[in-house]
C-alpha cells in the first residue's frame, strides 16, 4: 500500500519528531510512506478566518500533490476534518456561486481517501495493537475536529490502551475544547487561555505524566500555558507514543 | 433589534471583564455544568432522539421555505378564531402597535410573560416611554428588571446571579416595585420563590392587559403555544382582559401534529424534564373564558433578510432552548452580557449579526466569539450548525473590509503556501534564527505570549531531514 504523509504545515515547521514518528510507525507496519514535497497547509486558517477564497488554491494544491496514492494520512484531526468536511463543502458553495464545478471536482477524488492516522491505524490497516511500548501514566484530549467533525470516537483510546506498559487515565470533562480555536487563541486570548488552564488543571488532576492528543496545534497551545506555569505534564502527541517501542524507546 | 445594548464593546473586551469576575466564573460553571448534564441524561432517555431532531429540522425547513403560506393560514386562522393579527415590519413598528394597543384599554400597567422577542424589539423601555409600566413575572426575568440589570441567558436570565444575590436584590429593591420582601428573608430557595409568589400574585390580579412571545403558532388551527415552568406563564394568559402576543415570523408550524416533535425536544433540550410544567394552548378568544381580546403581533425585525441568506437562514430554524448556550465553553467563561444582545451564547453569536448585521464592533466580533469546537451543533434539537454559519459570517466581516492587517498576512501565507520552495525558505529561515527569537513577542503577537509560551522551534523543519533520508528513493521516482 502507497500512503502519502500530509504531515500539515503546523507539524512541518515546529514538531518534526510527530512527522518522524508517523514514519516510523507506519513503516515498522508494513506500509510504503511517502512525504510528497509539494505539500503545504490545508487552507485551514484562511477557512475559518472567513478568507474562504484563499483557502480555494491549497485546496487545488492540495488535490494535485496527493493525486494517486492508495491513501494520504494526516496526524491531525483538525486539518484532516479540513478535508474530508469543508473541502466539499468549498466545492459545492462555489458552484452555488455559479462558480462552476471545478473545485468540486478537483477534489472530489482525493476527499475520501484522506485518513486521520489513529482512523488510519484502526479502519484501513485494522490494528489496535501497534506494538508499541511506553511505560508512563497517559491522560488523553479529544480534540474537538477529530472527536466531533471526523467522530474519530474511541479509537485513539483503544490504540493507547494496547501500548504495553501504558496507563492510561480517563482526563475529566475530556470532550470540553481546549480553547485553541485557530486564530480564536489570539483573537479572543483570555476567554482561550481561561479555557486552556482549565485542561491543564484537568490533566494535572489525573497524576498522568503526560497529556496526550492527536493534534499538535492543541497540544502547541496547552503546552504553551503548561510551560509558562510549569505545570509538571507533558504534552505529546500520540504518534510519538504508538511510535516508541522496547527497542527504540521515546524519552 | 433594541438599542439597549448599543455602544457595547466588542466580545473580546467584554469578555475579559468577565473572565476576571471570580464569582462570575463560578456562578456560570456551577449552573451551566449542572444544566448541562440533566440534558444529557433527559435526551438518552429517548431511542429515537436522532429522528426527532431530523424532523425538527425538516419541519421548520418546510415552514421557512413556505413561511409567506403559512403566515397567510395563520392568520386566516387566528382572525376566525376571533383574535386580530397586526404586522410588524421592525422593532419601532411592533412596539408602536403595542403601545397603541395599551393606550385603547386605558390602564397604564401590564403583565409579561417571558418573552425574548418583546426584548428583542426593547418594548420594556419603549413602553415606560410612553407612561406604561411593564412588570416581569418570570422569576428570572423578576431578578433582572428588579436589578435594572440586563439578562445573561435566553431561558435562565439571571444565571449570572447566585441566591445571595438574589436576596439582596429582592430586599432592596421590591419595595420600589409594589409588595416588599418579607422581613428576614434568607437566601433559602424556598424563601426566595415564595417573596417572589407574594409580590407577584397581587399583580396578577390587579393587571387587566397580558403582553407575551410565543414558542409557536399553529398555522392549520391558529392556535398559540407558551412552554414555561413557574405558572406565571399561565396566569399572564388567562387574567387579563386583553391579551397581546409578539411573535416572530418564524415561529409558525404548519400543523397541530408538528408540535408533537417539539413537544418532546424542547424540554429535554433546554430544562432537562420530560415535560415542561406549564403548556398553554389558546386559539383566539372564547367567551368567559380567558381575555375577551386578544391581538397578535408578527414580527420580521430583520427575519425576512435571514431568510434571504442559503447559509445564514438556518439560525431561523432556532426554539430558543438555550442547549447551545449551556454546553458552550466559551460562554461559560464569558457569561451572556459579552454578547450584547439579549441573543447570547452561540445562537447569539450567528442571530444577532444576521438581525442587527455586522455595522458595529460589537456585532462584528460576534463570529469570531467561538473555537468552533462544535459542542452547539451537536446539542441542537432543530440541528443548526451553528460552526458552519459563524464562519460563513466571518466572510461578510472580511469582504466588508474588516480585519485588513490579517487578511493582507493570510494572503502573503495563501501566496508562501502556493509556492513551497518560499515556504522552505521561510521555515529554515525560522529555525536558523531560533536562539534569536524572543519569549514574549510585541505588538498583535502579545495575544499569544501574554499568557503562553511559544513553541519552541526544531533545528530543521521535517521536510529537510526527509530529504536528507530518503534522497535515494526521492530519485528513484
Amino acid at each position: 500500500m502507497r500512503v502519502a504523509l500530509f504531515l500539515t504545515c503546523v507539524n512541518d515547521t515546529l514538531y518534526p519528531d510527530t512527522g518522524r514518528a508517523v514514519v516510523r510507525l507506519l513503516s515498522r507496519l508494513g506500509v510504503d510512506v511517502d512525504f510528497p514535497m509539494g505539500q503545504t497547509c490545508c487552507g485551514q486558517p484562511h477557512y475559518n478566518t472567513g478568507h474562504r477564497r484563499q483557502a480555494e488554491p491549497l485546496a487545488r494544491r492540495f488535490a494535485d500533490v496527493f493525486a494517486g496514492y492508495d491513501a494520504v494520512v494526516t496526524p491531525s484531526g483538525s486539518c484532516g476534518a479540513m478535508v474530508r468536511e469543508l473541502y466539499p463543502r468549498m466545492g459545492r458553495r462555489a458552484e452555488e456561486e455559479g462558480r462552476g464545478s471545478s473545485l468540486a471536482l478537483a477534489v472530489a477524488e482525493v476527499v475520501p481517501r484522506t485518513y486521520e492516522l489513529t482512523e488510519f491505524l484502526v479502519d484501513i490497516l485494522g490494528v489496535t495493537d501497534v506494538g508499541a511500548f511506553y511505560p508512563h501514566r497517559v491522560t488523553y484530549h479529544p480534540t474537538c475536529h477529530g472527536l466531533r467533525a471526523l467522530g474519530l470516537g474511541e479509537r485513539p483510546r483503544r490504540l493507547l490502551r494496547a501500548v504495553r506498559g501504558l496507563e492510561l487515565v480517563e482526563l475529566p470533562g475530556a470532550e470540553e475544547c481546549c480553547g485553541f480555536g485557530g486564530t480564536f487563541a489570539v483573537k479572543n486570548p483570555d476567554v482561550s487561555a481561561a479555557m486552556g488552564r482549565d485542561k491543564v488543571d484537568a490533566a494535572v488532576s489525573t497524576g498522568a505524566a503526560v497529556l496526550c492528543a492527536a493534534d499538535n496545534s492543541c497540544l502547541m497551545h496547552l503546552g504553551g500555558l503548561i510551560r509558562r506555569s510549569g505545570a509538571d505534564v507533558r504534552p505529546l502527541h500520540i504518534a510519538e507514543i504508538l511510535a516508541s517501542t522496547e527497542g527504540e524507546p521515546l524519552t | 433589534m433594541t438599542g439597549t445594548h448599543l455602544g457595547m464593546p466588542a466580545f473580546p473586551e467584554a469578555a475579559r471583564e468577565a473572565v476576571g469576575n471570580s464569582t462570575l466564573r463560578a456562578n456560570l460553571r456551577h449552573a451551566t455544568r449542572t444544566i448541562r448534564e440533566k440534558r444529557a441524561l433527559a435526551v438518552a432517555e429517548l431511542d429515537d432522539w436522532a429522528a426527532l431532531r431530523e424532523a425538527g429540522k425538516q419541519i421548520k425547513d418546510h415552514t421557512l421555505r413556505h413561511l409567506d403560506t403559512y403566515l397567510i393560514q395563520l392568520e386566516e386562522a387566528v382572525t376566525a378564531a376571533g383574535g386580530t393579527v397586526h404586522w410588524a415590519q421592525d422593532a419601532a413598528e411592533a412596539n408602536r402597535i403595542v403601545t397603541d394597543l395599551v393606550r385603547a384599554t386605558g390602564e397604564t400597567e401590564v403583565v409579561k410573560v417571558k418573552s425574548m422577542a418583546t426584548q428583542e424589539i426593547g418594548l420594556n423601555e419603549h413602553l415606560a416611554a410612553e407612561g406604561i409600566t411593564a412588570y416581569e413575572t418570570d422569576l428570572a426575568e423578576l431578578i433582572v428588571q428588579l436589578a435594572d440589570d440586563r439578562p445573561s441567558h435566553i431561558l435562565v436570565p439571571a444565571i449570572h446571579r447566585n441566591r445571595g444575590e438574589i436576596r439582596d436584590i429582592f430586599r432592596e429593591r421590591m419595595g420600589e416595585w409594589g409588595r416588599p420582601a418579607p422581613e428576614g428573608l434568607s437566601d433559602i430557595p424556598a424563601e426566595l420563590a415564595e417573596a417572589a409568589r407574594l409580590h407577584l400574585r397581587e399583580k396578577f390580579l390587579r393587571a387587566k392587559v397580558g403582553v407575551s412571545g410565543a414558542n409557536f403558532m399553529v398555522a392549520e388551527t391558529g392556535t398559540l403555544v407558551v412552554v414555561e415552568s413557574e405558572g406565571n406563564g399561565r396566569m399572564c394568559l388567562t387574567l387579563p382582559e386583553t391579551l397581546i402576543s409578539v411573535v416572530g415570523i418564524e415561529k409558525v408550524v404548519p400543523t397541530w401534529r408538528d408540535l408533537e416533535v417539539f413537544l418532546q425536544t424542547l424540554p429535554r433540550s433546554s430544562t432537562a424534564e420530560r415535560m415542561n410544567p406549564y403548556t398553554s394552548m389558546w386559539t383566539g378568544t372564547a367567551d368567559g373564558d380567558g381575555p375577551r381580546d386578544f391581538h397578535l403581533v408578527l414580527l420580521d425585525n430583520g427575519r425576512t433578510a435571514v431568510l434571504a441568506d442559503e447559509v445564514g437562514r438556518q439560525a431561523l430554524r432556532c426554539i430558543r432552548c438555550s442547549a447551545c448556550l449551556n454546553v458552550c465553553p466559551v460562554y461559560e467563561r464569558a457569561g451572556g452580557h459579552a454578547y450584547g444582545s439579549v441573543y447570547p451564547g452561540p445562537i447569539g453569536a450567528i442571530l444577532t449579526p444576521q438581525l442587527r448585521g455586522t455595522a458595529s464592533e460589537v456585532d462584528a466580533s460576534l463570529p469570531y466569539a467561538s473555537t468552533l469546537c462544535g459542542a452547539c451543533y451537536d446539542v441542537c434539537p432543530v440541528a443548526i450548525d451553528i460552526p458552519e454559519v459563524l464562519v460563513h459570517l466571518r466572510e461578510q466581516v472580511a469582504d466588508q473590509g474588516g480585519h485588513r492587517v490579517e487578511k493582507a498576512v493570510l494572503g502573503a501565507a495563501a501566496w508562501a503556501f502556493d509556492h513551497p520552495a518560499v515556504l522552505a525558505t521561510a521555515q529554515r529561515a525560522a529555525s536558523l534564527t531560533r536562539t534569536l527569537h524572543p519569549s514574549r513577542l510585541p505588538g498583535p503577537g502579545r495575544a499569544w505570549t501574554d499568557s503562553r509560551d511559544l513553541p519552541q522551534l526544531p533545528d530543521k523543519p521535517f521536510r529537510d531531514w526527509w530529504k536528507r533520508h530518503h534522497e535515494g528513493k526521492e530519485d528513484a521516482q
